[in-house]
């Protein structure tokens, strides 16, 4: 079956093969492992972007194939960040608070060493003391299960309120963003248990682990490779059969699949909840990489970039997620970092800090407006294929009426 | 009541001594000179007394003098002058006879610097003299200073004050005074009795400051209650008011019993012991878990190097042989009865106040959210055009705002000014985004979310290069600085009654084009169908464009309201841009009176659940999406919803 | 004949204005119906219903041998209990093949995991193949179902509906925009899915009801005018007024 699989979808077998090599190459080239030509905050900013295409394949199967535009995906990704964020900075604090109490003339109990703990990660708050949420952050096994449990349910719960109400269109995504907004408001107070805006930090040094950061962002990155080819597996064989089939239905003509018998609203619910899932994935891996996570990551406008990526990329085509993650992130960091060389306008210099997210914004309006097929798009210009001319619902008031059905 | 009996005894002494007025302030100083040379919080006191209560009108001259650090003491014969320094030298001014004695060098004299204790000390023997001043600007300073730092000893002369008071507002302010005073002051518990009676339908802040610490009670403990004590309630260890480790910590802190040993001060204990690698015979390596470091503890205190453990049966014998219980600062039972029950009056009225505040604020954040979905609620509500750059409209408004007042100095003006600019820039803005975008996504509502938050995002940025990052103000005009008040609980500021009335206008305006002009009839047939209204000979293009160019300066009009009150910065739109389609989905989409519900639902809710959680607002709002989460689920249409085919049935 | 399906004492009111008044209407196994009426008169409105898109104020809709009312149920749950609905326009998911949709709508289990590790069996596919055969698509089915012509896409839409092997199929206006040899092919399509389960087909041809050759059904303001066959039906003077008095 999974011969037949591949063979029905040669483009995974090409992505994973660029994917490896890809990997393989940094590996090469890398200071931990290779000849030292990229260095080891460049190949950080490689695993990221392997994380970030991560979650744009999850925003392409709930957007681009189901028809969802959630601006809430970067939620997810960033409770996984806390979950796996919350296990770093607890085992790390407890082997240095170990450390130090050792050094004391009477050996602490498992009390005081938990007080300690408390005190040195919450004192920036003001407090000591634990919260419940706390509660499994000692273990590893379980902080890795709440990983995908925390997102998953949250998802499943604010999904199955969503559409259960059949809020459909601009009105989920709305609602959506309002969820995220909701999540990130809650998390910037200080007494949310999680630091307030301080957020978790100190989350690149692997507790227990001596080698350098040359050789651990390597790991990551050969983990967040891992990562995404699975997930990227994973989606393209969701989308290659009947449920692919049904959701794609679900995004052109919602009524019509659910006229056909199948219940629209489980659908939805199982793609978010999943999506949610691999986001969280993406971002359990990220935040490591990028060693520090706070509320501000979360702001809705976070998951509207999700969204741009995708868009820009090319959605409904698991590849053009990719492409457009991998590319307009790496290039924002290009732009925002300073290495992009000024334009000298002789009366006015553009520097392109202050000018990319403007760049961003107009090139977003005229992908939108011309190229709705995204850089993707450009492999159909290659292989001349034509998109038959889609169309919405037939349901509701006529035919170019500008109020299409919705919220229903 | 020893201050009030010696200062009666001063103004005894004072009329005894009449000759000694005679022979003026000089001697009176001598009398004291050691004392104020050498002056001290402490010791100084009989000396300011003395003064003030000589009745001598030059004894406020002298204490004012004093005050500013300008009295000299000539130290060939220790008198004291008024000095001033001329030529390198002073001239020193007597203070009974006003004359110039002579210049003299400084060596020859010392100054007096009394400390910022003797100076309040001073000034408040000042105040009496005050409140007498012929300038009324001084009498309102002296009723101030006792407001601010009411004392017993100023009663007296605060009510000698108030019948020759000429002005009628200040004599009504002495009044009150005098009672608040009384209140906190007097001596003869009936008439603090009477006072307090006749405050207590009172809601401002300055008599619940007099009543407050008349209330305040404290925990004690004790063998048996003491008699003299005015109790309030006596406690019971181990209940809901009194848990037994607070109540033994009470014992602990009126030293009736030994402190507690703490797990620090058994680890402590533990340390200072050691012997080789063990104590009290264990291991210290063992010591790593409670029950081993207790039994090690154990060992110390039987060798007597460490207190005894205290335990269970050491506190409950300990609790069981006192008495807990609640007294009153205040030692008349009579007044601390009044003053409950008085401040329990005030409490009611002032709890019914604060609805009455809470809804009015509740009002105005309305408004604002109001003000801010109404652009919404025309080109999302009636177009079904979702414009997510409608916050970067409402920012170029406040913006549009900020420049004309670089311009035209006047505020007034200014905002006049403004009002139609920001329509007009807003205006045509709208009406090229319509044309060069949303126009060909008329089909595609999410991709025009998406184009229009690619605006956003160009529009937020090049605010933030042309104005910079920090805040620009946008002023009011003065006459709308302030505001109104109606009691100490219940006030509200003239902006944001500006806000409301602004918000009814455009409630109005909008109707009106709606319902009665040519262009709102268009605008509803070309929403309801565009072909058909195009076949009647309307051009919905030009209608298209102009309900999006009206919707988008409406936005702007909101935004140099909002400016006025909000810090105008490139982000202002995001604030306000959630809220906004929540206010539009909440109330319901295409209907005014749904923006309109839908504002007064969340901005009620919004102070309702601050006024739960004072002190976190972030707080509420989460609180306040998640109910409006599950509010879609009962209304999925809104507040007020369209119902049939047309809808979408 | 039992009945199959069976509204009665039907009313919806939007906004004031009575879509349905009072309707009552039976159909039993293996029937074709026709149901006429000039615009506004409910037709519409009344598949609504059935199909569980609108819920009534009022009556009852009975379904079946166990006699389940349909008004508490979900459209998805209607249409597994085995009623089938095609709508005027051809709604067939444009992106898909052929192959893809007629799968889609193949009678199978509805659940997500079952669809998530569904793969075609060689029954399946079969099955497939002899639907194309039938509505004339055999050799278009790799084709994606957006470049077909719009009577195929009637067909294949018609297709779906007989793989979702329903007892009630609703069919709104089949004929619609097709060509004379289209619409032959539609009518023998129809009167043979009605050997076997009941049709209920509203349309305005008068033409084409006569072929299909069944009982008709006038609706006139949301309610039942008259039924009967045709002939009957046309020399009705209610239906003449209503259909070209005004």
């Amino acid at each position: 079956m999974d011969r037949s699989f591949v063979a029905k979808n040669p483009s995974v077998l090409v992505f994973l093969a660029i994917l490896s090599l890809f990997a393989l190459g940094v590996t090469v080239l890398s200071e931990g492992f290779g000849i030292g030509v990229i260095s080891t905050s460049f190949v950080k900013t490689l695993g990221k972007a392997l994380c970030l295409c991560l979650i744009a394949v999850a925003m392409d199967l709930v957007w681009g194939f189901t028809g969802i535009l959630s601006l809430g995906h970067f939620a997810f990704f960033g409770l996984g960040g806390y979950m796996i964020g919350m296990w770093l900075m607890y085992e790390r604090t407890r082997l240095i608070v170990v450390d130090s109490l050792a050094q004391a003339d009477i050996p602490p109990t498992s009390a005081e060493v938990v007080d300690a703990i408390g005190t040195q990660i919450f004192g920036v708050v003001g407090s000591s003391e634990f919260p419940f949420i706390w509660a499994f952050s000692h273990s590893l096994t379980l902080q890795l299960i709440l990983i995908v449990l925390v997102p998953g349910l949250l998802a499943l719960i604010f999904g199955w309120l969503a559409f259960r109400s059949r809020v459909t269109g601009v009105y989920l995504s709305i609602l959506t963003q309002a969820m995220t907004l909701a999540l990130a408001l809650y998390l910037f107070q200080n007494d949310s248990g999680l630091r307030g805006n301080n957020g978790l930090s100190g989350l690149q040094n692997l507790p227990g682990v001596t080698a350098s950061q040359d050789v651990v962002s390597i790991w990551f990155f050969w983990a967040s490779a891992l990562a995404l080819g699975m997930g990227y597996m994973l989606a393209a064989w969701i989308v290659s059969g009947k449920f692919g089939s049904v959701i794609r239905g679900i995004r052109d003509n919602e009524a019509r699949v659910r006229f056909l018998g199948y219940s629209v609203e489980v659908y939805k619910l199982a793609v978010f909840t999943l999506t949610a899932c691999i986001a969280a994935i993406a971002g359990a891996l990220y935040y490591p990489q990028a060693g520090i996570i706070n509320p501000e990551e979360m702001a809705p406008i976070a998951s509207i970039y999700l969204a741009v990526w995708v868009a820009i990329g090319g959605r409904g085509r698991l590849y053009g997620a990719v492409i457009g993650a991998a590319f307009v992130s790496l290039l924002s960091t290009w732009f925002t970092g300073g290495q992009a060389p000024d334009i000298p306008l002789g009366f006015y210099t553009i520097k392109w800090v202050d000018w990319w997210q403007v760049l961003l914004g107009v090139s977003f309006v005229l992908v939108t407006l011309f190229a709705p097929q995204g850089i993707g798009g450009l492999f159909d210009l290659l292989s001349n294929r034509h998109h038959p001319d889609r169309h919405g619902s037939n349901l509701g008031p006529d035919d170019g009426a500008l109020r299409e059905k919705e919220a229903s | 009541m020893l201050r009030l009996f010696l200062a009666g005894l001063a103004i005894l002494c004072a009329c005894l001594t009449a000759n000694a007025q005679e022979a003026g302030l000089q001697p009176l100083l001598q009398e004291h000179q050691a004392t104020i040379s050498k002056s001290s919080r402490k010791t100084i006191k009989p000396a300011i007394d003395a003064i003030a209560a000589s009745g001598l009108p030059q004894a406020q001259a002298m204490l004012e003098t004093w005050v500013a650090k300008d009295m000299w003491m000539r130290k060939s014969d220790g008198l004291f002058f008024a000095g001033e320094k001329a030529d390198g030298a002073y001239v020193l001014t007597d203070f009974d006879t006003g004359e110039v004695v002579g210049s003299f060098e400084k060596s020859d004299l010392k100054q007096l610097k009394p400390n910022s204790g003797v100076r309040a000390m001073i000034a408040t023997a000042l105040v009496q003299f005050q409140l007498t001043d012929p300038s009324r600007s001084k009498r309102a300073a002296a009723l101030q200073s006792i407001q601010r730092d009411p004392d017993g000893t100023l009663l007296e002369p605060l009510r000698a004050s108030i019948d020759d008071e000429p002005d009628a507002d200040l004599k009504a302010q002495k009044q009150r005074l005098e009672r608040l005073l009384t209140i906190g002051y007097e001596a003869d518990t009936a008439a603090r009795v009477a006072a307090i009676k006749e405050m207590s339908g009172d809601l401002s802040v300055d008599v619940r400051a007099a009543l407050n610490p008349l209330v305040v009670t404290k925990r004690q403990a004790a063998v048996e209650v003491p008699t003299e004590a005015n109790v309030t309630v006596l406690l019971e260890p181990g209940s809901e008011a009194l848990s037994k480790a607070d109540a033994y910590d009470l014992l602990v802190a009126s030293d009736l019993a030994a402190p507690l040993i703490s797990a620090d001060d058994i680890r402590a204990a533990l340390a200072a012991n050691i012997d080789g690698d063990r104590v009290g015979d264990i291991p210290v390596a063992q010591l790593n878990i409670d029950v081993a470091r207790t039994q090690a503890y154990a060992a110390l205190a039987e060798a007597g190097v460490a207190p005894a453990l205290i335990t269970q049966a050491d506190i409950d014998a300990a609790l069981g042989a006192h008495v807990f219980f609640e007294t009153y600062a205040e030692p008349s039972p009579e007044v601390t009865a009044v003053a409950e029950k008085a401040l329990e009056q005030i409490e009611l009225k002032v709890g019914v106040n604060q609805m009455l505040d809470l809804t009015l604020d509740a009002i105005s954040l309305a408004s604002i959210y109001f003000l801010a979905a109404i652009g919404l609620a025309i080109t999302f509500g009636v177009m079904g055009v979702i414009n997510m750059a409608h916050g970067e409209f409402i920012m170029m408004g406040a913006y549009t705002g900020y420049v004309v007042q670089q311009f035209i100095l006047d505020h007034t003006l200014s905002i006049i000014v403004a009002i139609p600019m920001a329509f007009a820039v807003t205006f045509a803005m709208g009406v090229a985004m319509e044309r060069l975008v949303i126009r060909w996504l008329y089909a595609r509502p999410l991709e025009t979310l998406l184009a229009t938050f690619g605006i956003s995002i160009a529009l937020q940025q090049l605010a933030k290069n042309i104005f910079g990052t920090q805040a620009r103000p946008l002023t009011a005009p003065g006459w709308l600085d302030g505001a109104w008040v109606l009691n100490d609980v219940v006030s509200i500021s003239y902006i944001r009654i500006a806000i409301f009335v602004l918000a009814l206008i455009f409630l109005g305006l909008f109707l009106y084009i709606m319902k009665r002009t040519r262009l709102g009839l268009e605008m509803r047939a070309v929403t309801q169908n565009p072909r058909m209204a195009g076949s009647m000979g309307i051009n919905p293009g030009r209608v298209n464009m102009l309900t999006f160019g009206l919707g988008s300066g409406i936005a702007g009009i909101a935004g140099v309201a909002i400016g006025l009150f909000a810090k105008v910065t490139s982000d202002l739109g995001n604030d306000y841009i959630v809220q906004s389609f929540m206010t539009v989905v909440v109330g319901g989409v295409g209907n005014i009176w749904g923006a309109l519900a839908g504002a007064g639902m969340i901005g009620f809710l919004q102070k309702g659940i601050e006024w739960m959680n004072p002190s976190n607002t972030l707080a509420a709002q989460t609180y306040m999406i998640i109910f409006i989460i599950i509010f879609i689920q009962f209304r999925p249409r809104g507040i007020i919803a369209l119902k049939g085919r047309a809808a979408g049935d | 004949m039992s009945t199959l399906l069976e509204v009665s004492g039907v009313s919806v009111t939007f906004d004031g204005f009575r879509a349905i008044n009072n309707l009552s209407f039976q159909i039993g196994n293996a029937e074709l119906r026709a149901v006429i009426g000039p615009n506004g008169a409910g037709k519409t409105t009344f598949m609504d219903i059935v199909t569980g898109e609108t819920r009534p104020d009022e009556g009852r809709v009975i379904w079946g041998e166990k006699s389940v009312s349909l008004l508490r149920m979900s459209e998805a749950k209607i249409a597994q209990a085995g009623i089938g609905r095609k709508f005027q326009k051809p709604t067939v998911f444009e992106d898909q093949t052929v192959q893809e949709n007629l799968l889609m709508a193949l009678k199978n289990k509805r659940g997500w995991l079952g669809a998530l590790f569904y793969r075609p069996l060689a029954g399946d596919l079969d099955k497939v193949r002899e639907l194309a055969t039938e509505i004339g698509l055999k050799d278009e089915l790799t084709r994606k179902s957006g470049e077909l012509s719009h009577g195929q896409k009637q067909w294949l839409e018609i297709g779906m509906l007989l793989a979702q092997e329903p007892r009630l199929l609703l069919v709104d206006e089949p004929a619609a925009g097709m060509t004379p040899q289209e619409r032959e092919h539609t009518t023998d399509l129809l009167v043979q899915a009605a050997k076997s389960r009941a049709v209920v087909v509203v349309e305005h041809d008068m033409e084409f009801v006569r072929r299909l050759n069944c009982k008709v059904t006038v609706l006139h303001e949301g309610s039942v005018l008259a039924e009967g066959s045709l002939d009957h039906v046309t020399s009705n003077q209610d239906v003449i007024d209503v259909y070209l008095g005004r």
